[in-house]
């Protein structure tokens, strides 16, 4: 079976790379048994989550405020 | 200078943004978080401060078309992402790119401490469950324990870390720009996590301190 140390490294690749078929049932049923990879996995999703909310300047700012072509036009100007 | 900016026109919005650009405690406040995020991945006060200055520089320009304060910081902030890629860009040529930057030796023991050699984990390494990180219990005291995880992670981890996740840039990219093969980027993306997550867990949401913010939650 899967140890741990491959498991959390499958867990951390998901965030930049689609695993393979292969490798996701695998990790998949080392998830099932294993709480510590389980919370693992799961906190990789939430360490992105506060380093957006952080980079966002620790203040999330409501849908509504975004300024208008900000998206579309380039800041570098 | 600012000053044209500011007494540029109004909003669309009909609100009165500008206001927040003669806000001397509002201007203070942003440069103060945007030197922060930049010196934390730029690591280097005088590159920090001109990447600050630029992007605060561009920002007032349009600062017109701004509504609220929250959307200029917003604004601001995107504008400096792309200063400090900038900066980064320029600065990889100089950093000697040993493969896989950090101290590998390091590295290795502080995996070895996590995992048994059968690959699992000690019993005390085992990651816990978090409660409730993202429903708003983000409290100031709270991102002084992130930013200190950060400023504990080695210069390498630190630096891709923030590429990947704050200025959002794809695996191909980081690995361009830093020189580095995909499964380095990999490994080291892997090790930036896994010290976050056990600084966050021990300082944070150790079973002591979790009771102390559920105690803060309900007020
Ligand atoms: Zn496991």
């Amino acid at each position: 079976m899967m140890d741990c140390k491959k498991a959390t490294r499958l867990a951390s690749e998901s965030q930049e790379r689609k695993l393979k078929t292969g490798e996701k049932l695998e990790l998949k049923l080392h998830l099932a048994i294993c709480s510590g990879c389980r919370n693992f996995a799961h906190q990789v999703g939430i360490l992105r989550g506060l380093a957006r909310d952080y980079a966002r300047g620790e203040e999330k700012a409501p849908p509504q405020d975004q300024p208008q072509d900000a998206g579309k036009s380039s800041p570098e100007e | 200078m600012p000053d044209d900016a500011v007494t540029a026109q109004k909003s669309q919005g009909g609100e009165v943004p500008l206001e927040s650009l003669q806000d001397p405690h509002f201007l203070q406040n942003l440069r103060q978080q945007m030197v922060k995020f930049a010196r934390l991945q730029l690591r280097d006060e005088d590159l920090a401060e001109d990447a600050v200055q630029e992007a605060l520089a561009g920002a007032l320009k349009n600062a017109d078309s701004f509504a609220r304060q929250s959307a200029l910081r917003t604004w601001v902030f995107s504008i400096l992402k792309y200063k400090i890629a900038d900066a980064l860009r320029h600065r990889q040529r100089v950093i000697a790119s040993s493969e896989l930057g950090d101290d590998e030796h390091r590295e290795q023991a502080f995996m070895d401490a996590l995992f048994k050699t059968n690959g699992h984990w000690h019993k005390a390494e085992r990651p816990t469950s978090w409660s409730g990180p993202q429903g708003g219990v983000q409290s100031e005291h709270f991102w002084r324990v992130f930013d200190a995880c950060l400023n504990g992670l080695p210069e390498k981890q630190a630096r891709v870390f923030m590429m990947r996740e704050f200025i959002e840039l794809e695996s191909e990219e980081i690995c361009s720009q830093l020189d580095l093969t995909t499964s380095n980027l990999y490994v080291i993306l892997y090790r930036a996590r896994m010290r976050l997550r056990k600084c966050l867990e021990s300082s944070w949401f150790s079973p002591d301190e979790r009771k102390t913010l559920r105690k803060e939650g309900r007020k």
